[in-house]
C-alpha cells in the first residue's frame, strides 16, 4: 500500500515535475532525456518521436487504403472474381469471396476516409513537420511538447475508430467520405453499414478534427514564438512556411467539420433533424423527423471539404519548394516572398469556393455563379507557384536524387491535376462531368498523388536525417519510375472515361453505355494493381535502410538549413547544447558552392 | 551526394543549465502560453460559429419556428448574462491581483469567479429544466412549431455551457497550482483569456437564441 | 540520364492524353437538347483553353528537365526573375477565366436562368432508392397531393397518392419510364422520397441532384426523337450502380399513343 502511494507520488512528482521545467524562459522546453522504453518511443514528448509515430501510423493507413482500393478495383475490372482473402475477412460483405455492392460502396468509404485524413493529412504535416519544424526554426521543441503527445495518441484512437468499422458485423458505412445526408443521418434504415458503421465513422472524423485542431495549434506558435536567435521570418525554410500557412488552413477548417459530426451525430443518435427533413420514406415507413436540410449539411461539409484538399497540398508546396533549391543548387524564382505569398493566396482563396462542389446540388444557381468566380480566381496563386517551380529549373544544375525525381513528378502531376480544375471550376461544363471518373482522376491526381509525390520526396530528403542511414538509391528510381507512369495509367485514363460520361462511385458497370467503358476500366484495374506492387518496393527499401541502410553523414545532400547543422539522426535537444544562430536565408546555393544559415561566411546566391 | 561532408557548424555558445537560450522576440510580445490560448480561441469561435450558422440557416428557412420565451424566461437570461459579465470583471481582478503578486487577493478573487460561474450554469440547468418539463426536446416543439428550437436551443447552449463547467473546473486546478507556487502570474492571466472568449461567447448566444425567441 | 528520361516520359504522356482528348477516344454522346450545343461550345473552349496550358506546362517542365541536367555553368535565374511569371499568371490566366466565366454563364444561363417555357409539359418525377418513377398529370391537368405516409410499394402506390379522397390524383399517370415529346419544352419536378439522388441524361445535358425535402425544377426541350439513359449519379446506397430508368423522345403522334397506352394500365 505505502509502495503504491509512493509511486503514484514519484509518477505525479514526474509528471508536474515537467510542468515547471517548461514554465521557465518564454518558450524553449528543458526536459531532461527520458528513461526507459516506454517514455522514450511510446509516451514520447519529444517531437521527434512522434513524428516518427505519425510517419508509421500513416504508412499504415496508407497500405490499408491501397489495399482496400485494389479489392475496390479487382470487383470492378472482375465483378465474378472470388477473392479467397476478402471472403475470410469478411464473411458478411463478400461472403465465398465476392464482394456485394453494398460491401464495394462501404470499401469505398473507408478508401476515401482513411487516405484523405490518416494519411494525407497526417503524413505531410503532422508527420515531417513535427519532426522537421521545431529543428528547422532551431528550437529544443514544439511550444507545448504534452499537447503534441496528446494530439498523436488521439489521432491514433481516431484511427482505431475508423478501422473498428471493419470488425462490426454491419460493417463501415456507404455513404462514401462526403457522407451525405440523409443517407448519413437516417440510420440503419439507409441501408447496411449505416447503423454502427456510420456512428464509428463520425466518432473516428471528430476525435480526428480535435487532434488535427491541437496539432495546428502547436505548429502556429512554435513558429511564432519559438524560433531561434536570426531566424526571422523572412529566413524561415519554405517547408516551414508551407506547415505554418497550412497550421493556420487547418484550424480553422477542422474547427467546422467538428461541428458537423456532432450535428450528424444528435440527428443519428438524438432525433434531431438538423439535416433530414420531413416526408421521407424508407421500407414503406415514414421517418420522425422533420425540417431539416441536407444542403446544410453540403455546406457544413464542404466549407470544411474544400480548405481540406488545401490543407493536404500546402505542405507538399512547402516540401518541393524545400527540396528544389537542394538538387537545383540555386534559390527559387522570386526567393521566398513569391511561392510563399501564392500559399497564402491559395490558403485563403480555399475558404469562399466551397459551392463550387455543389453546383447541381439543388443550391441557388445563382449561387453557382458566385462560387464558380473564386474557384477560377485560385487558380492563379497556384499558377504562380507552378510557373516558380518550372522556371527555377531554368539555368540550373539539376542533381536527379530520387527525392529530385520525385519533385519533378509532382510538378508534373500538380500540372496535370490542376488542368482538370478548369472543367470543374465552370457550372456549365461540371454539369456534365460532375460525379463522374473526370472529377475521380481529377482530384487524385491534385490532393492524392501530388501530396504522396511530395511526401515521398520529402522521405528519401530526410530518411537519412531521421534514421541516421541512407536509403538506396537504385530501388528509389525504380519506385518513382514505376509509380509514375502507374499513376498517369490509372487516372489520366479516368479523365478520359469522365469524357464519356462514366459515372463514379459505381460499384459494377451495367448501364448501356458503361459497358463499352469496360476493357478501359480493366487497364485501369491492373495498372492500379501494378502501381500498388510497386509501393513494396518503397516499403522494402524503407525497412532494410533503416536497419542496414549505410550510415548517413550529417548533410548529404549539401543543403543549408537548421536540419542539416546537426547529427543523423539529431541528439535528444536537437543541436547537442548548442546555440544557434542564424545568419542566412534558406536558400544559398550557387552551384557547387552552399552556406548554412547557420554559416558566418557570406552570401553566395543573390536571393 | 557528390557533395564534400560539411562538418557541424562549430558554435562558440554552448547552452548551460541557467544560460538564457538566444530566441527571436515573439512578434505579438506574449509568451506562449497566451499565443495558444488566442488560437485556440480562433478556433473555437469558429465552431460557435458553425454552430450558430446552422441555426440561422435552420430559422431562416422554417416559417414557423416558435418562440418559448416569456417574460421570467428573459428575466433569467439578463441575469444569468449578468452573473457572467461580472464574473468576467472579477476575474480581471483575479488577474491584476496576480499580476502584483497578491497572491492571496488573486485567489480570492478567482474564487468568486469560479462561484458565479457556478451560479451561471446553475440558472442555466434550472432554464433547461423548466424547458424540458414543458416538453421541449432536442427533437420535440410542444407549440407545434419546428422541431429545430429544440435542437439548435439545446445544442448551441449546451456547448457553451460545456465551455463554462470546464472554465470553472480549470480556474480550479489554476488556482491550486497557483497556490502551491507551481503556476504564475502568466497562467492565470491565460486562464483569464479564455474566460473572457467563454463571456463574449455569451453575449452573441443571449440575443440570438433567447432574445430573437421571445413573445 | 535521368532528366532526359523524365522528359521524354512526360512528353510521350503529354502527347497520347491530348491524342485521347482531340480525337475523342472516349468522348461525349452527340447531344439532344436546344441548349446543349452552348454546353458542347463551352466544353470545346475549356478544351483548347485547358490543353493549351497543360501541353505548355508539360513541355516547358520537360524541356528544362532535358536542358539543365549536372553541373555545368554556374547557374543562372531567368531573366526578369519572377516578375514576367507573375504578370503572365495575372494578366493571360486572369484573361482567360474572366471569357470562360461570361460565356460559361450564357451556357448554365440557358439551363437555369431562363423561366420554362409558359406552355411546357409538366412531369413530375420521383427517385427512391433504386428507382425513378414518373407522373403524368392526366386529362385533368392537375397533380393529385403528394402523401408520403400513404406510400406502399407493394400496392403500387410509388408517390403517395390517395386516388379515392382526392380526385386530381384519379386521373394520374404513373410509369416507370419517361416519355416526352421531341422539340416541346418539358418542365420536370424533382423530389426525392428518401435520399439523394440525380437526374443525368448525358445526351440532354443535363444534370440536376434531387434534394429531399425540395422539390427543384428542371426544363430542357429535346431535339432528336431516340431512347436515353437516365442514371442516378448521387450515392444514394447499394443500388446506386442499377438505378436507372429510360427516357424515350417521341413524335407528337407516337407520344399521345404512348401517354394513351400508359393510362390504360393504371
Amino acid at each position: 500500500m505505502e509502495k503504491t502511494f509512493a509511486s503514484a507520488r514519484r509518477a505525479k512528482t514526474l509528471f508536474w515535475g515537467e510542468i515547471m521545467a517548461e514554465t521557465s524562459a518564454h518558450g524553449a522546453a528543458h526536459h531532461a532525456p527520458p528513461q526507459g522504453f516506454i517514455s522514450k518511443y511510446i509516451l514520447s514528448v519529444d517531437h521527434k518521436v512522434i513524428g516518427i509515430q505519425y510517419t508509421i501510423l500513416s504508412l499504415v493507413a496508407a497500405f490499408v487504403g491501397m489495399a482496400l482500393s485494389w479489392a475496390m478495383r479487382i470487383h470492378l475490372a472482375w465483378p465474378d472474381v472470388h477473392i479467397p482473402l476478402l471472403g475470410m475477412l469478411a464473411p458478411n460483405g463478400a461472403p465465398g469471396g465476392q464482394m456485394t455492392p453494398e460491401y464495394y460502396l462501404s470499401l469505398m468509404t473507408m478508401h476515401g476516409t482513411i487516405m484523405a485524413f490518416f494519411v494525407l493529412t497526417a503524413a505531410p504535416f503532422a508527420g515531417f513537420g513535427n519532426f522537421m519544424l521545431p529543428i528547422q526554426v532551431g528550437a529544443a521543441d514544439m511550444a507545448f511538447p504534452r499537447l503534441n503527445r496528446a494530439s498523436f495518441w488521439v489521432t491514433f484512437v481516431g484511427f482505431l475508430l475508423a478501422c473498428a468499422t471493419f470488425v462490426i458485423p454491419d460493417g463501415p458505412p456507404l455513404s462514401g467520405w462526403t457522407a451525405y445526408a440523409p443517407l448519413s443521418a437516417v440510420g440503419a434504415v439507409a441501408g447496411p453499414g449505416q447503423g454502427w458503421g456510420q456512428n464509428l465513422w463520425g466518432l473516428s472524423v471528430a476525435v480526428f478534427c480535435i487532434a488535427s485542431l491541437l496539432g495546428a495549434l502547436n505548429f502556429i506558435v512554435t513558429v511564432l514564438d519559438l524560433r531561434t536567435k536570426g531566424m526571422k521570418l523572412s529566413r524561415l525554410p519554405l517547408s516551414t512556411w508551407g506547415w505554418f500557412i497550412d497550421a493556420w488552413v487547418s484550424l480553422l477548417a477542422f474547427a467546422v467539420l467538428l461541428p458537423t459530426c456532432l450535428l450528424l451525430v444528435l440527428d443519428r443518435l438524438g432525433g434531431t433533424s438538423f439535416f433530414i427533413p420531413g416526408g421521407l420514406v424508407f421500407n414503406d415507413q415514414l421517418q420522425p423527423h422533420s425540417g431539416g436540410s441536407p444542403l446544410l449539411f453540403q455546406h457544413l461539409f464542404w466549407f470544411f471539404g474544400h480548405p481540406e484538399v488545401y490543407i493536404i497540398i500546402l505542405p507538399a508546396f512547402g516540401i518541393v519548394s524545400h527540396i528544389l533549391p537542394t538538387f537545383i543548387r540555386k534559390p527559387l524564382v522570386g526567393g521566398w516572398k513569391v511561392i510563399t505569398f501564392s500559399e497564402i493566396g491559395v490558403g485563403t482563396l480555399s475558404f469562399v469556393v466551397w459551392g463550387h462542389h455543389m453546383f447541381v446540388s439543388g443550391m441557388s444557381p445563382y449561387m453557382a455563379m458566385v462560387f464558380s468566380v473564386p474557384t477560377l480566381f485560385i487558380t492563379i496563386p497556384s499558377v504562380i507557384a507552378v510557373l516558380v517551380w518550372v522556371f527555377s529549373l531554368y539555368g540550373s544544375n539539376i542533381r536527379f536524387d530520387t527525392p529530385m525525381l520525385f519533385s519533378l513528378g509532382f510538378i508534373s502531376l500538380f500540372i496535370s491535376g490542376g488542368i482538370g480544375g478548369f472543367f470543374l471550376a465552370q457550372p456549365s461544363t461540371d454539369s456534365y462531368l460532375h460525379a463522374t471518373t473526370f472529377v475521380v482522376g481529377h482530384f487524385h491526381f491534385t490532393m492524392g498523388l501530388s501530396a504522396i509525390f511530395a511526401t515521398f520526396a520529402g522521405f528519401y530528403y530526410w530518411f537519412s536525417k531521421m534514421f541516421g542511414r541512407m536509403m538506396n538509391e537504385k530501388l528509389g528510381k525504380w519506385h518513382f519510375w514505376l509509380s509514375f507512369v502507374g499513376v498517369y495509367c490509372v487516372f489520366m485514363t479516368m479523365h478520359l472515361t469522365g469524357f464519356a460520361g462514366a459515372v463514379r462511385r459505381y460499384s459494377a458497370f451495367v448501364d448501356d453505355f458503361m459497358i463499352p467503358l469496360i476493357p478501359a476500366n480493366r487497364f485501369i484495374s491492373v495498372a492500379a494493381l501494378l502501381l500498388g506492387a510497386t509501393q513494396f518496393v518503397f516499403l522494402y527499401n524503407a525497412i532494410w535502410s533503416f536497419f542496414k541502410g549505410p550510415k548517413a553523414p550529417d548533410n548529404p545532400w549539401g543543403a543549408t538549413t537548421l536540419e542539416w547543422d546537426t547529427t543523423s539522426p539529431p541528439p535528444f535537444d536537437n543541436f547537442g547544447g548548442r546555440q544557434m544562430i542564424v545568419h542566412h536565408g534558406p536558400m544559398e546555393y550557387d552551384g557547387e558552392a552552399s552556406v548554412m544559415q547557420t554559416s558566418a561566411e557570406a552570401s553566395v546566391a543573390g536571393t | 551526394m557528390n557533395q564534400p561532408e560539411l562538418t557541424i557548424t562549430p558554435s562558440a555558445v554552448v547552452i548551460t543549465p541557467g544560460h538564457e537560450v538566444l530566441m527571436e522576440a515573439s512578434p505579438y510580445g506574449v509568451d506562449k502560453k497566451k499565443l495558444g490560448m488566442w488560437i485556440f480561441i480562433v478556433s473555437d469561435a469558429c465552431t460557435f460559429g458553425a454552430f450558430l450558422f446552422a441555426y440561422g440557416y435552420m430559422r431562416i428557412g422554417t416559417p414557423v419556428w416558435g418562440t418559448p420565451f416569456g417574460f421570467s424566461s428573459i428575466v433569467n437570461g439578463m441575469v444569468m448574462t449578468a452573473v457572467l459579465l461580472s464574473s468576467s470583471l472579477t476575474m480581471l481582478a483575479a488577474v491584476r491581483a496576480s499580476q502584483s503578486r497578491a497572491k492571496a487577493s488573486a485567489n480570492k478573487w478567482l474564487g468568486v469567479t469560479m462561484f458565479l460561474g457556478t451560479v451561471f450554469a446553475a440558472l442555466h440547468l434550472r432554464e433547461w429544466f423548466k424547458l424540458i418539463g414543458e416538453g421541449w426536446r432536442l427533437f420535440y416543439n410542444p407549440t407545434g412549431g419546428a422541431p429545430q428550437f429544440g435542437a439548435t436551443f439545446f445544442s448551441v447552449t449546451g456547448l457553451h455551457l460545456t465551455h463554462v463547467v470546464t472554465g470553472v473546473i480549470a480556474l480550479a486546478i489554476i488556482a491550486r497550482g497557483y497556490t502551491q507556487g507551481r503556476y504564475d502570474e502568466s497562467h492565470v492571466e491565460t486562464a483569464g483569456l479564455y474566460w473572457h472568449f467563454v463571456d463574449l461567447v455569451w453575449m452573441f448566444v443571449f440575443p440570438l437564441m433567447y432574445l430573437m425567441n421571445a413573445h | 540520364m535521368p532528366g532526359k528520361a523524365f522528359a521524354v516520359v512526360v512528353v510521350i504522356i503529354t502527347l497520347a492524353t491530348a491524342y485521347c482528348v482531340m480525337a475523342h477516344v472516349w468522348w461525349m454522346p452527340a447531344d439532344i437538347s436546344v441548349h446543349g450545343p452552348r454546353i458542347d461550345h463551352q466544353i470545346e473552349e475549356t478544351v483548347l483553353v485547358a490543353g493549351l496550358l497543360f501541353v505548355a506546362g508539360q513541355v516547358v517542365l520537360a524541356a528544362f528537365a532535358f536542358l539543365y541536367g549536372g553541373a555545368r555553368d554556374k547557374p543562372k535565374q531567368i531573366p526578369g526573375g519572377a516578375k514576367p511569371l507573375v504578370i503572365f499568371a495575372f494578366a493571360i490566366v486572369g484573361t482567360e477565366i474572366l471569357a470562360l466565366s461570361s460565356i460559361g454563364s450564357k451556357a448554365w444561363g440557358a439551363v437555369y436562368f431562363e423561366a420554362p417555357d409558359p406552355s411546357a409539359m409538366h412531369i413530375d418525377v420521383q427517385a427512391g432508392q433504386f428507382a425513378y418513377y414518373f407522373r403524368y398529370a392526366g386529362p385533368d391537368g392537375k397533380f393529385g397531393a403528394l402523401h408520403p405516409e400513404l406510400i406502399n410499394e407493394g400496392n403500387q402506390n410509388f408517390f403517395g397518392l390517395d386516388p379515392d379522397r382526392d380526385p386530381d390524383a384519379k386521373d394520374d399517370i404513373i410509369t416507370a419510364e419517361l416519355a416526352i415529346p421531341v422539340n416541346k419544352p418539358v418542365l420536370l419536378t424533382l423530389h426525392s422520397k428518401d435520399v439523394g439522388h440525380s437526374f443525368d441524361v448525358r445526351e440532354l445535358r443535363v444534370q440536376q441532384d434531387f434534394v429531399p425535402g425540395l422539390n427543384i425544377p428542371l426544363h430542357f426541350t429535346a431535339t432528336q426523337t431516340g431512347r436515353f439513359e437516365i442514371v442516378c449519379t448521387q450515392l444514394c446506397g447499394l443500388g446506386h450502380y442499377n438505378m436507372k430508368a429510360y427516357l424515350s423522345v417521341l413524335k407528337a403522334a407516337d407520344f399521345d399513343e404512348w401517354l394513351k397506352r400508359q393510362a390504360a394500365m393504371q
